[in-house]
């Protein structure tokens, strides 16, 4: 899933050789009063297909905007290639931003607006209409070239907007919710396009979006923010498997959070009471916890089995009520109401015919589940 | 059928507001000067039937447009009017364009009350505000006195009675028709677009000249018919500010009117005048309806 690169063991975040490509020290962005950007510190390193997540107006464009020039920390240090960019104004930085709003030139062509910036190189001019054909076939668009931006659609907009801040090859490329615009389908061409594209030129991305799975399909490594902080940065799989907090886990796909206490079992098992009269759950710690500690234990809809029957190999077993069935076509998720009210949502695929289905509303049922398919979270 | 009421009311409007004093104005400039009251004949006489509008008729020649091209005070007159329309146009723009900008790019909470300002003057008489120039310009003037009285000249300016207070004048009176049309387009500029200009390696000023400019372009030219077509045939601004010196067709034709009662000769440089007048006209609604298709 994190394999953009073509190249399974992309991860130089993980050798302390490697030097970052970008490095925010402690930067913190203030507007007035409001903190926008709260003592936030992040490696980004060259080639890596980086994605800001966040809820809105938790400062992912002010972010971009630091990365881009655009606004000044109040605090700490932004380093581009070790170089500290805070005298560097947008003009002479090698990164280009792709727009929320693409911002194209509206009294531009197509090809213009992707010349544009190739005139303010020092390229040949004969090698201007070379490169602005190149991005025209990169991003599809070599028949609307001589279009202005009023006379093209949506998605042909949004990606000659690509196609300009590609064209000036920048080492780091700022994409600004790029895709929100787009209805599903074209979204979704588009991520792998943008993928495509990625691997091809081998530039840096820095990606914005608010939407978790178009983040899990084209990023390297997530950066899961909250409020102008950052919450946890990983690997998309890790943050599906291990998310570091309630936050996290609720914020990434859907998750069930149960509350309860921990008592360690050594060896890093850990038992959760979590309701009088039922036994507790079996689950992994990341490291031991001390007795009585509050926590949650997470785990996805997915990896919670239904039977009709108490199963045998289970550590985990619960019973419950069907309460709710969503039907999504290859899967249906159950909703099942356990005995002290709370809800706990379990998958499973479609392999039969609707008509022959297991289980129906008011079925009692057993939701079961190993010791390690979920993960304890204590913040 | 309520359709073609509804187009019938604003053609109705032009041909009872516009065509028809047209023509009336276009069958003086045809007739002849007459002692009589009006002073030109022939006039309809509907009372001898056919034999009358075909009497009428006969009558009318094109002798006083023969006569504007004969004698060269004329198209002087109109040549100087474009001339001296012309710079004023372009002196409202170069005082109009920093003054939009500003505006533009004021906190939103204060441009109602810039924009207020910018129309504030036109609550008093034109009349009364060009006086006041007078009063402002003359050798006696504020002006003068403050220039004299700080030691930066000896001897008063000459401004009054000479073409430059008029171009004052007009720049005066017309500036918020040069400033709102280009303010209209410079706010709704999207200020993400000189980012992405900067973004890609222009400098500020750079920006300002590839992306301002172009997109304030509708604007500019909006503003710049706005103020240029009432200049040339522009009359107080030139009699009471431009004396003796200041030939505008806009005063040849007031002369023409009630210094020598020559109705038919007048209608014919205001004819004229019209005509001249098209070609911008023409030019100016081209502009909006390319911006129209555009916006
Ligand atoms: N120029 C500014 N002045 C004041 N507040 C701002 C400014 N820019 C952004 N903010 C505030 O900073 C917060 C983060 O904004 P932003 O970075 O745009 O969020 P996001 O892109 O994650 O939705 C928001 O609460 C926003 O109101
Ligand atoms: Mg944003």
């Amino acid at each position: 899933m994190n394999d953009n690169n073509g190249n399974t063991d992309f991860a130089p975040w993980e050798d302390p050789a490697e030097k970052p490509l970008i490095e925010f020290r402690n930067v913190t962005k203030r507007f007035g009063d409001f903190t926008a950007i709260d003592d936030l510190s992040i490696n980004i390193y060259d080639k890596e297909f980086y994605a800001l997540l966040g809820p809105s107006g938790c400062g992912k464009t002010t972010l971009m905007r630091m990365l881009a020039g655009f606004e000044t920390p109040t605090e700490g240090q932004i380093l581009l290639d070790g170089q500290d960019m805070a005298a560097v104004p947008p003009n002479k930085r090698p990164t280009n931003m792709m727009f929320q709003s693409y911002a194209l030139f509206p009294h531009l062509s197509v090809a213009e607006n992707i010349a544009f910036g190739l005139k303010r190189s020092d390229m040949p001019k004969s090698e201007i209409a070379g490169r602005v054909d190149e991005m025209l076939r990169l991003t599809r668009l070599e028949q609307f070239g001589k279009r202005k931006p009023h006379q093209i659609s949506g998605g042909q907009r949004q990606r000659v907007a690509l196609a300009r801040s590609l064209a000036k090859a920048p080492k780091l490329l700022l994409l600004d919710e790029p895709l929100g615009a787009l209805d599903k389908k074209l979204r979704q061409d588009t991520q792998f396009e943008l993928m495509d594209i990625q691997e091809k030129t081998g530039t840096t991305f820095v990606i914005v979006t608010h939407d978790q799975e178009e983040a899990m399909t084209v990023a390297s490594r997530i950066a899961v923010m909250d409020a102008g902080r950052i919450i946890q940065v990983a690997t998309p799989d890790r943050l599906y498997e291990n998310p570091n907090s309630v936050y996290v886990a609720d914020f990434i796909g859907e998750i069930n959070l149960i509350e309860g206490k921990a008592e360690p079992l050594g060896d890093k098992l850990t038992e959760i009471h979590w309701a009088e009269g039922e036994a507790p759950i079996i689950g992994t710690a990341p490291a031991d916890l001390a007795k009585g500690t509050a926590c949650h234990f997470a785990i996805r809809p997915e990896k919670v089995a239904i039977s009709s029957e108490r199963p045998e190999t289970h550590a985990n077993a619960v019973q419950g009520q069907v309460h709710d069935i969503a039907y999504l076509g290859n899967i249906s998720t159950y909703h099942v109401k356990l005995k002290n009210g709370q809800i706990i949502k379990a998958q499973a695929a479609n392999n039969r015919r609707l008509s022959r289905r297991n289980f129906t509303w008011e079925d009692p049922v057993w939701l079961s589940w190993t010791d390690t398919a979920g993960v304890i979270l204590t913040q | 059928m309520r359709r073609k009421l509804l187009i019938a009311i604003p053609y109705f409007w032009l041909l009872v507001l516009f065509l028809v004093p047209f023509l009336i104005v276009l069958k003086i400039s045809l007739s002849d000067t007459a002692i009589a009251r009006p002073p030109y004949t022939p006039t309809l006489d509907l009372s001898l039937g056919w034999a009358g509008v075909k009497d009428f008729f006969s009558q009318l020649d094109m002798e006083n447009f023969t006569f504007l091209t004969e004698d060269a005070l004329y198209w002087k007159a109109y040549l100087s009017s474009l001339e001296i329309a012309l710079v004023a146009t372009l002196a409202t723009l170069i005082v109009g364009f920093p003054i939009a900008y500003g505006m533009a790019k004021a906190p939103s909470e204060w441009r109602p009350t810039l924009m207020m300002l910018i129309i504030l003057p036109f609550w008093t008489s034109f009349l009364i505000r060009i006086y006041a120039w007078i009063g402002i310009l003359s050798n006696e003037g504020y002006l003068n006195q403050i220039l004299l009285w700080s030691g930066i000249i000896d001897e008063p300016l000459k401004i009054i009675n000479t073409t430059m207070a008029v171009y004052i004048g007009i720049v005066y009176t017309y500036l918020p028709f040069m400033i709102l049309p280009i303010y209209a387009t410079l706010e709704k500029l999207d200020e993400s677009l000189l980012e992405a200009a900067e973004d890609l390696g222009c400098s500020r000023l750079s920006a300002f000249w590839l992306v301002t400019l172009p997109l304030a372009k509708p604007g500019i030219i909006a503003g710049c018919f706005l103020v240029f077509i009432p200049a040339i045939g522009e009359f107080v601004i030139p009699s009471l500010l431009g004396g003796s010196q200041t030939l505008m067709i806009g005063k040849v034709l007031w002369e023409e009117f009630f210094s020598n009662r020559d109705w038919p000769v007048a209608s014919a440089v205001a004819v004229i005048l019209l005509l001249i007048l098209v070609i911008p006209i023409i030019l100016f609604q081209r502009n909006e309806q390319k911006n129209r298709e555009e916006g």
